[in-house]
């Protein structure tokens, strides 16, 4: 992997980029906001007269909320950087094809899809944290901590994804994995609730999610709350999980570009 | 001077079809070089080695004297490549496409925007330079893709099938484009399954069908070789081709019968009509023209080259 022909390709998205910025960048903005009142303030108005779960007993429902919340967003966004600008550039405009045949090569086609939506989680986990301690959810120097975690979770969701679509013909498989995937973790993962409400089956289910894991590095980062798992395993799972499935999307992109 | 392509025994293979077939070729510098061939002969296969993207199955390539297996970096980074379809990217405008691709290259930025004006210049397309390339035409598409593989000054231009799904005009056009290429000295390696085509572009090429070559040589050299001088077109009224054959036969050199028309080889077009007159046949319209690249992949493979 040649990181100048990867740069080459980060440069292009941001290219590309340009044209839909602004929608993205208010779509960043007024989801959190959205979802961080109505949840957090409006709901939690109601569930902060309650006992509290477990351990989080003096905490108020939108800061408990907001930390994995964040996490849960940027998991969004490398779901969509790792299917439908995926599916894009194999099939509908082939641009992956000119990449390929380029300098550039395979090898910087993948680390440059990487490194962009790493950009692209970041940018999302900022507005997420700014919005976050506007509304005194979070405070700011735990919105920065976040960022870090938001970019691992985004990594570590992009490169299965990405290597899921890599053989995609068409959008069916995609939409199933964003119902029956994406959607569930997102609400299971402990974003909302802990996983300890769960039934004890869903509960291991949700240990092996990406998401949980970088829900409870967040809380433990922004509240300081100890997570179940030291804080390395944590992110030593999400680590493997990205490397696993980049290392799985290199091969899957060699075997249908350099056929 | 070294050849700037050279293949020997070239085979690719998918599972256990064989697409290119043990090949043979060079290309020279300077050269426009064809593989005229009809669906599925294998000739994209080609272009793929040859670009450095498809890894060969066996037999030796060399691009550059470069081994594709080892050096496809290089290889590619003097290449321009003219893929089948266009691939560019919808969404961004003329000048957009043509930058991204300057990067590609590692071209400095102020560079390619020196060739960007070239470039848009060379594909007449400075009307549409900022507007994105979904509503273009299927030629304009095509131009800016030429224009697109010339972004990088290439030593060698590979171009699939350049004109295939464009109208006649637009054809024209880019064929024009392409003459001007090469008295610019611009290599060119073309693909296509248009014997015109073959005949207005390519200084050499090779006839290939199911993965194999079956001729190569001059456009003119082919015909000489392996056709007749003029080429005499009959038809008949509906079922009365077939038994009219025998005779036809007795008139020319050699007769290729197709579905709706026969085909007389013979180096004197007039006296044969006369001939077949006289044999008492009353053919519906009869053409003279000159033999093509059609008739001698017709010959060599007993198969027409567009279906
Ligand atoms: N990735 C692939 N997997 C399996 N078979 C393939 C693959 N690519 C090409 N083929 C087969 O190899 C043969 C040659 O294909 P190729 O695309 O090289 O032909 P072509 O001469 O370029 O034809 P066309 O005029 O249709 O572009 C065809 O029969 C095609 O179906
Ligand atoms: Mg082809």
């Amino acid at each position: 992997m040649q990181v100048p022909g990867a740069l080459r390709v980060v440069e292009a998205n941001a290219i590309a980029y340009r044209r839909v910025w602004k929608g993205s960048a208010f779509s960043s903005f007024v989801t959190p906001a959205l979802f961080l009142v109505a949840m957090g303030l409006g709901l939690g108005s109601l569930v902060d007269r309650g006992a509290g779960a477990p351990g989080f007993e003096d905490l108020s429902y939108v800061a408990f909320l907001a930390p994995g919340l964040l996490a849960a967003s940027a998991m969004q966004s490398g779901a969509a950087e790792g299917s439908f600008q995926v599916i894009a550039g194999m099939k509908w405009t082939r641009n992956y094809h000119s990449v390929v045949a380029s300098p550039v090569g395979t090898g910087g086609l993948v680390g440059g899809h990487f490194i962009w939506t790493g950009l692209r989680v970041l940018m999302v986990s900022v507005i997420f944290g700014a919005v976050a301690a506007a509304l005194g959810a979070i405070s700011p120097v735990a919105a920065l901590a976040l960022a870090p975690i938001g970019i691992l979770i985004g990594l570590a969701t992009v490169a299965p994804m990405t290597a899921f679509t890599a053989n995609r013909e068409n959008t069916e498989a995609l939409t199933a994995v964003f119902r029956f995937g994406i959607t569930p973790m997102y609400l299971f993962s402990g974003a909302f609730f802990p996983i300890t409400q769960l039934p004890d089956w869903l509960q291991s289910v949700a240990t092996v999610t990406p998401l949980w894991h970088a829900v409870e590095l967040a809380r433990r980062v922004a509240l300081g709350y100890d997570s179940t798992l030291p804080a390395w395993q944590h992110v030593g799972y999400l680590v493997l999980v990205f490397v696993v499935g980049a290392a799985l999307t290199y091969r899957l992109f060699s075997r249908r570009l350099n056929v | 001077m070294q050849p700037l392509v050279e293949a020997a025994d070239l085979t690719k293979r998918f599972g256990d079809f064989t697409a290119v077939d043990a090949i043979g070729f060079s290309v020279a510098s300077g050269e426009v070089f064809g593989f005229l061939g009809p669906n599925g002969a294998g000739k994209s296969s080609t272009m793929r080695m040859i670009g450095a993207v498809s890894p060969v199955t066996s037999g030796r390539l060399r691009v550059f004297g470069l081994d594709p297996a080892t050096d496809g970096r290089r290889i590619r980074s003097r290449l321009g490549v003219v893929p089948q379809d266009d691939s560019l990217d919808m969404e961004l405008s003329v000048e957009e496409n043509l930058y991204i691709y300057g990067r590609y290259y590692d071209l400095p930025r102020r560079e390619i925007r020196a060739r960007i004006e070239e470039l848009i210049d060379f594909a007449q397309l400075g009307e549409h330079r900022a507007s994105r390339v979904d509503p273009l035409s299927g030629g304009m598409k095509r131009r800016l893709t030429i224009a697109r593989g010339l972004i990088n000054r290439p030593d060698l231009l590979l171009l699939d099938e350049p004109t295939t799904g464009l109208d006649p005009q637009a054809r024209h056009v880019l064929w024009d484009r392409l003459y001007r290429l090469k008295q610019d000295g611009v290599t060119q390696i073309i693909t296509t399954h248009y014997m015109d085509e073959a005949e207005q572009l390519c200084d050499r090429l090779v006839i290939m069908d199911r993965g194999r070559i079956v001729a190569e040589g001059s456009p003119r050299g082919l015909i000489e070789t392996h056709s007749t001088r003029e080429v005499l077109e009959v038809r008949f009224p509906v079922g009365e081709l077939e038994p009219a054959g025998p005779t036809l036969q007795k008139t020319a050199d050699r007769v290729e019968l197709l579905a709706d028309r026969a085909l007389l080889y013979t180096s004197d077009a007039d006296s044969a009509l006369g001939e077949i007159h006289r044999l008492g046949l009353r053919p519906e319209s009869a053409l003279v023209r000159r033999s093509t690249l059609e008739d001698v992949f017709l010959k060599l493979t007993g198969r027409t080259l567009v279906d």
